[in-house]
Parts: C-alpha cells; sequence; structure tokens
C-alpha cells in the first residue's frame, strides 16, 4: 500500500508542476514505483513537462466516467522501465467534471499498485483543488521567496491542517536567488519558516536550466550536475525518510569568494 | 390603612437615597403576596399630583430569582403609581443560563494554533492565542487580546462596544487593529526595530495607542482583577 502526496500551493506559477514531475522522477531513479496524477483537468502540463504529451490516449475523465479502466489510461515513461506512470488531465473538460469522492476512490485504487502516487494540484482553493486533496494523505506545499505566494501558501496550509486524513503538510521553497537574499531583497528561508511553522522538506535555487529541461520535456531530475537537480533528489530521500542535511544555499558562495579572496590575499 | 400594615408583616421596605428609592423587597413570601402588597402599598397610594416629577426605583430582591416575564410585570406595576419607574432591579440569584452566558464574556480562553490566511478566530470572552497571527489572518474577541507570539494580521478586541478592551502581543505587527468600533491601520512605511511586547489600547482622543506592555497597569488597572467587569 503506497502514500499519495499532494502537491499544491494556492498561487500558480510557483512550479508545482516541475516539483510534481521532479519529484516522481527522482522516487523512480531511486527504485520506488510511481504513479503522477495530473487533477489540473481543462488546464494540464504535467504530460507536456515529461515529455509525455504525445502518448495520451485516455485520460482521468474517461477513468472517473467509466469509459476505461485505470491500467488503459496510465501512460508509461519508459525511460524508467516500470518505473513511472502517469495519469494525465482531461483538457476538454473542466474541474467540475470530478467530484473529491470520486478521486478518493481513483488515488485508493492507484496506492493498492505504486509505492508512491504524487498528486499534481491545480492553483486556487476550489473544487481543482478540493478533488486534489480529497485521496491524499499527505501533503507538500510549494512556495516561491515571494510575500504574495508565502501568503498563498499560509492560506493553503490552514486548509490543509483542517483536513483530517492529510499529515501536517511540508514545505519546499522554489526558485532562491541566493544573491538576492544576501542584499536583503528577498524574503529568505529562515523568515519563511518562521512565518508558515512548518517542517522545511527543501529548497530549490533558482536555475534557468529547469525551464530548458521542461521545454524539452526531460525532468531537470536527468541531469545530474545541476544544483536544482541535487536539490530535487535530496527532497525525493527525504521523502523516503532518509535525513539529508540542507545544503547552505548562500554560504556555500560565500565560500567561493572567500576561497578567491584568500588566492588573492596569500599571492599579494 | 396603616392598621392593617401594622397587622401583618411587612414584605416591602421602602427606604429613601439621594438616588430614589429603594424597595426592599422579601425574598420569602410567595411572588403573588409580594405584588399584591406592592400594589397596596405603591400603587393604590392616592395623593401624589398628577404632574409631580418622576421618581426612580431601585429593587432589591434578595435571594428571589424572576423571570424576564416576572420582572415585567413588576415593572408595571410600579409604573402604574403615577410617578414611579423602576431603574434597576438587583438579586443575588441568576439562573444557569445567565451564568454561563456571564462566564462565556469574560472567561479567558486559551487557544493554541496558528490563525492563517484566511480564517477567523472568534471567542465572546478575552482571548489567550498562544501561536501567531498571520498576514491575512483574524482574531476577534468580546474582551481583550493577548496573543503570546506574533500578530501579523488582523485583531479586534472588544467587538461588541467596549472601548475598555487591549491588545497585547508578544510581536506586534499589525495589518489591523480595532478596538471597539475605532480602528487603525499599520503604517505604510516598514520598519522593522521595535514592536516587541506591546499592547494597543484607546486613549481620551479616542485613538488607538500602541505602546509599551508595562503601561497596561496604569492604563487599565482593571485587567488584574479576578471579577472583572462584573
Amino acid at each position: 500500500m503506497g502514500e499519495a502526496i499532494v502537491i499544491t500551493s494556492g498561487k500558480g506559477g510557483v512550479g508545482k508542476t516541475t516539483t510534481t514531475a521532479n519529484l516522481g522522477t527522482a522516487l523512480a531513479i531511486l527504485g520506488k514505483r510511481v504513479c503522477l496524477v495530473d487533477t489540473d483537468i481543462g488546464l494540464r502540463n504535467l504530460d507536456v513537462v515529461l515529455g509525455l504529451e504525445n502518448r495520451i490516449i485516455y485520460d482521468l475523465v474517461d477513468v472517473v466516467e467509466g469509459r476505461c479502466t485505470v491500467q488503459k489510461a496510465l501512460v508509461k515513461d519508459k525511460r524508467f522501465d516500470n518505473h513511472l506512470y502517469l495519469l494525465p488531465a482531461a483538457q476538454t473538460s473542466d474541474k467540475s467534471a470530478v467530484n473529491p469522492a470520486q478521486m478518493k476512490q481513483l488515488i485508493e485504487e492507484l496506492k493498492q499498485e505504486y509505492d508512491y502516487v504524487l498528486i499534481d494540484c491545480p492553483a486556487g482553493i476550489e473544487q481543482g483543488y478540493r478533488n486534489a486533496v480529497a485521496g491524499a494523505d499527505e501533503a507538500i506545499v510549494v512556495t516561491t521567496p515571494e510575500v504574495s505566494a508565502v501568503r498563498d501558501a499560509d492560506r493553503i496550509i490552514g486548509l490543509l491542517e483542517a483536513e483530517e486524513h492529510v499529515k501536517p503538510p511540508r514545505l519546499i521553497i522554489n526558485r532562491i536567488r541566493s544573491h538576492m537574499v544576501k542584499n536583503g531583497d528577498m524574503l529568505d528561508v529562515d523568515e519563511i519558516i518562521s512565518h508558515l511553522s512548518i517542517e522545511l522538506l527543501g529548497i530549490i535555487a533558482d536555475d534557468e536550466n529547469v525551464i530548458k529541461a521542461s521545454n524539452r520535456g526531460e525532468p531537470i531530475v536527468l541531469d545530474p550536475n545541476s544544483k536544482a537537480s541535487i536539490a530535487f533528489r535530496n527532497i525525493a530521500r527525504r521523502i523516503l525518510g532518509e535525513s539529508v542535511p540542507l545544503p547552505p544555499l548562500e554560504e556555500e558562495e560565500k565560500g567561493l569568494f572567500s576561497k578567491i579572496r584568500k588566492i588573492f590575499s596569500l599571492k599579494s | 390603612m396603616n392598621v392593617v400594615a401594622k397587622q401583618k408583616q411587612q414584605y416591602v421596605t421602602i427606604k429613601g437615597t439621594k438616588d430614589g428609592l429603594t424597595l426592599h423587597l422579601d425574598d420569602r413570601c410567595s411572588y403573588d403576596d409580594l405584588l399584591k402588597e406592592i400594589e397596596e402599598r405603591l400603587v393604590k397610594q392616592a395623593g401624589v399630583a398628577p404632574d409631580s416629577p418622576l421618581v426612580s426605583v431601585h429593587l432589591k430582591i434578595g435571594n428571589r430569582y424572576l423571570t424576564p416575564a416576572q420582572e415585567e410585570e413588576v415593572r408595571a406595576l410600579i409604573r402604574r403609581s403615577k410617578n414611579l419607574v423602576v431603574d434597576s432591579i438587583e438579586s443575588n440569584v441568576m439562573s444557569k443560563a445567565e451564568a454561563i452566558e456571564w462566564m462565556r464574556k469574560t472567561e479567558i480562553v486559551p487557544v493554541s494554533r496558528i490563525v492563517r490566511s484566511g480564517q477567523v478566530l472568534h471567542v465572546e470572552g478575552d482571548l489567550l492565542l498562544i501561536g501567531d497571527v498571520n498576514p491575512g489572518g483574524t482574531v476577534i474577541a468580546g474582551g481583550n487580546i493577548f496573543i503570546l507570539g506574533a500578530l501579523r494580521g488582523i485583531a479586534h478586541a472588544g467587538y461588541a462596544g467596549n472601548k475598555q478592551a487591549i491588545i497585547a502581543a508578544s510581536v506586534m505587527k499589525p495589518m489591523q487593529l480595532r478596538i471597539g468600533d475605532i480602528m487603525s491601520r499599520a503604517p505604510d512605511s516598514k520598519t522593522d526595530e521595535g514592536n516587541e511586547m506591546e499592547c494597543a489600547y484607546i486613549d481620551e482622543h479616542n485613538q488607538i495607542v500602541v505602546d509599551r506592555l508595562q503601561l497596561l497597569m496604569h492604563l487599565r488597572p482593571n485587567l488584574t482583577r479576578l471579577e472583572r467587569r462584573m
């Protein structure tokens, strides 16, 4: 029996879909059987980010309305043997095509087959959100170091805490720009944590390669050298229960600068 | 008339004070006897000039409980005496419902949680919040609000109109403060210093002032009392 984790944020564009795709891929690389569920009916993206767009035949609404079985609708990602599957959202319907009870049943069914069911939640707190949360056991809240995103994360955490079947949500802070944090132009990690007071699962640096990779349909996790990739892999390991220390973002660069300075001071 | 009154025990004792009349009503006789005597002693007493000024009457009814209907009946009866009007009724007893209501309005309600954006926490009495109020969150109390944590959202103390209410917080960085019907909002420029261990109250100019917590003992000495706002 697997675990169902909903990935949500309240605000749009903070990286829910990218996070879902990358955490799913990272978990698959680590040998887990993973199913990704896109609940953003009408505005599906997860298939594009994973590069599986062309292979969709049936979707979530087809399954819920009984036009096909779940197994038939699942799209297999061939890069990871039998480890990564996607249940795509419908593009032609809207959020009201599915209700929370149906979602709960569907996720329950998927949990029998897979170690992890990652549910990509749409932005907002309406029907789409309720559908996504209905079957979840755990929740990951994604935010960026912007006041508006943190505000919405706070709202969504409040809603998640009211859901009795969901464990206390955990936080991912996405798109941190260390130089802006250092200059005080961006909220820093400690500030966000003290504000939201939930467990931090990981922080991901802002990285142009994430966008490039997403556009190619290859999750950034597949590039072992990118900073963001390492961050996603670490988060995946934390989800598995390993204790992976957070690499201090700012100090890394400080270290680099001080190294350079040291070299100069030695020479002079 | 006088002879009759002397013959039986008096249920109604009338005393004149500078605020009017005080009526001590016996609390062991039956309610009907009491009404009868009030009628005999006050209403049937003739000789009051029709244009004489109104005299306010304070009723002290001891250990008797009067239902609202009975209270109304007594008031109406006394009003019939032309120039007497009941100002207050004081009893040593109250109903359970009233007692619970009174307790709800004056008790301190401890709550341990974070009031997040979009959430509203509403209590009748004083609120003791062990946690934060995040921006966009709202706490409302009938009495005072004490926050052991950061106030970054909206706090509304004394929402039913109690202007004596105060708001105290370990970290005072509110979006808005409201006490009674007075409102104030945070200055647009954000400052980092200060804001710790502060309280907000309404000053003599009817404006909300934020100041050091320690001033409260002078400003609101009633906060300390056990039987607050009785």
